[in-house]
């Protein structure tokens, strides 16, 4: 991150985190909960379609069963809203390490064909496992999260700061995952499978580890958006719901984590601010996605940067030279 | 002792023998051609190195190490590397990121260091940044170091990838056809670059189709026809071989009829 993506951030955390004080309608409250939750979503699916490159379409599988496990724990167990996360978050990543095992050897159309597959699965899986699941009645009253004893609900905007939160943790992990080794070596393979496991690169090895951390972040959504809406059945986690966090990775821009943001507001909102346009606002949504995806096939914010790589302050770095990232050599 | 020994290797595709029964040595410090027309099996030779393919028969020893077979991962270790006929850089990475995964073997860090950024990893990660400055900067790549590998001038493209190659700690370096598509100023400049390499120590084999890069490079060279090799030596020799004229131009009519 430069400066400017800092100060970006800074802005957009401070304007958020004092939005509560202007008095949102329940309504504005769980649109604006809803963009974060799409935003981690969106965030953990750009892990394996933005820097690897390949496309799931099952991203809602992996949200769901994050939600039914932190659900049934919390109706079962009545355990604390962080201990069923955590749980969620494990058991999801372990269902999508199992569920890389024999596909990660697939890319491209095929993988896509796979997830839509898991998905479908999945959701029939909780329509007709009755005992588990309650099939079609789904799940019901889903206790609000408690923490430092206070009930988190929407009316004292504890929904909405708790989500932000998990908002802000997901993007400095994604940060994370793009600053080191392991962001560069996703980037790499996607740009050139066979030049990357000459570089020593163990590409199965790669695509599991992007998967299952990908998976995860999804059943960590999952939990959060369960406990957000008290009320989730299969519907909630309708192949639209794949269909629409993979418009937001490519819309806000592949690889790019301010895009998924950026991405989402823009998404989710759009729908809701248009509500004058009745019907017809599925056809101007669908043109945009059109004339984006013309004119700016790296989405929104993805693509080059403009900006020269940024060294980690530990390593010193001769500031002279080093030439523009679009290939205009030693012009500073 | 030589570090590559290469005997009687055979790869098979079926019913088609690409390359059969080579022989091939290289001795440390070398800069050594592989020449050959078109389909004659020089590439599979590479791939067959780098473990991109098994052997089908007969032995690979790499610094005392027999290869032959062993995952490509290891190979890198080992310490070979390879540049390819057709650029592969990553092209929507910068050039110091393309070389720093010329590192990534030996970025020791696990997924707990990254996240917790640890102080191990801040080694590693500095290391690795310091190291392929250093590469690149030894190369004069210095005014291109933000640059992402697809905007580069084509002649850089080249260099960038033997750039990453290095960066795995390669001892042998396979350079697959490098002055390919380049002008006769360009592929000069690929000469002085690669025999600045062999000062530097490394060993190199190189396929090559450009006669004026392959004479005056080459310490020996070995020539591959249909998956044979038919002839190898010093370049001068070569150069005046009977056999190896006729692989590449064919028979005179004068010595059909004999």
């Amino acid at each position: 991150m430069d400066k400017r993506d800092k100060i970006f951030w800074l802005v957009l955390l401070v304007a958020l985190l004092a939005l509560p004080a202007v008095g949102l309608s329940r309504y504005m409250q769980r649109i604006i909960s809803l963009i974060f939750i799409y935003s981690m979503l969106a965030l953990s699916l750009n892990i394996v379609t933005g820097y690897m490159g390949q496309v799931s379409l099952g991203h809602a599988a992996f949200y769901a069963i994050g939600a039914y496990t932190s659900g049934l724990l919390s109706e079962h167990f009545g355990w604390n809203f962080l201990l069923t996360c955590l749980c969620a978050i494990v058991f999801t990543g372990f269902i999508g390490w199992i569920f890389s095992l024999p596909t990660m050897k697939l890319s491209g159309t095929y993988l896509a064909i796979i997830t839509m597959g898991f998905g479908e699965i999945v959701k029939v899986l909780i329509v007709n496992w009755e005992s588990l699941t309650h099939g079609t009645y789904g799940l019901q009253n889903i206790a609000k999260p408690e923490l430092f004893g206070m009930t988190l609900k929407t009316t004292n905007n504890g929904m909405y700061y708790l989500c932000l939160a998990f908002l802000v943790l997901m993007v400095l992990l994604c940060v994370a995952i793009e600053r080191s080794k392991l962001g560069r070596t996703l980037r790499a393979i996607q740009d050139d499978p066979l030049a990357s496991s000459l570089m020593g690169i163990e590409l199965s090895h790669y695509k599991r580890l992007a998967f299952t951390i990908s998976t995860a972040l999804a059943g960590c959504c999952g939990a959060l958006y369960a406990h957000l809406s008290g009320y989730v059945d299969a519907n909630s986690f309708h192949s639209d719901v794949s269909m629409m966090i993979l418009s937001i990775v490519i819309f806000g821009g592949r690889g790019s984590i301010k895009g998924m943001v950026v991405g989402a507001g823009i998404l989710v909102a759009f729908p809701e601010v248009f509500r004058f346009l009745a019907e017809y606002r599925f056809i101007v949504y669908g043109l945009i996605l059109i004339v984006m995806m013309v004119f700016r096939t790296d989405g929104l914010l993805g693509g080059h940067s403009k900006r020269p790589y940024v060294f980690p302050r530990y390593v010193k770095v001769n500031k002279e030279g080093g030439g523009e990232p679009d290939g205009a050599a030693g012009s500073k | 002792m030589a570090l590559l020994e290469v005997s009687n290797v055979s790869k098979q595709f079926g019913g088609l023998a690409a390359v059969s029964n080579v022989d091939f040595h290289v001795e440390e410090g070398e800069i050594v051609s592989i020449i050959g027309p078109n389909g004659a099996g020089k590439t599979t030779i590479f791939n067959l190195l780098t473990g991109v393919y098994t052997v089908t028969e007969g032995k690979i020893v790499f610094n005392g190490e027999e290869i032959q077979n062993k995952k490509v991962q290891h190979i890198v270790n080992a310490g070979i590397a390879r540049t390819f006929q057709n650029i592969r850089l990553f092209k929507n990475m910068r050039t110091i990121e393309n070389v720093m995964i010329g590192f990534h073997q030996n970025t020791k860090y696990n997924t707990f260091d990254l996240i917790f950024r640890t102080p191990r990893f801040r080694k590693y990660e500095k290391a690795a940044h310091e190291k392929a400055l250093e590469v690149l900067d030894s190369l004069g790549f210095g005014k291109y170091i933000h640059t992402y590998a697809g905007n580069l001038p084509y002649g850089e493209q080249r260099k960038l990838e033997i750039a990453r190659a290095i960066a795995t700690g390669a001892k042998l370096l396979l350079l697959d056809e490098p002055a390919a598509g380049m002008n006769p100023q360009e592929s000069a400049e690929l000469l002085e670059f690669i025999k600045g390499l062999q000062a530097k120590g490394f060993t190199i084999i190189l396929i090559e189709h450009d006669m004026s890069v392959v004479m005056n490079i080459s310490d020996r060279i070995y020539v591959l026809d249909h998956g044979r090799m038919i002839a190898d030596g010093l370049p001068e020799e070569i150069a005046n071989n009977q056999t190896v004229i006729e692989a590449y131009l064919g028979k005179s009519e004068d010595d059909a009829d004999d």
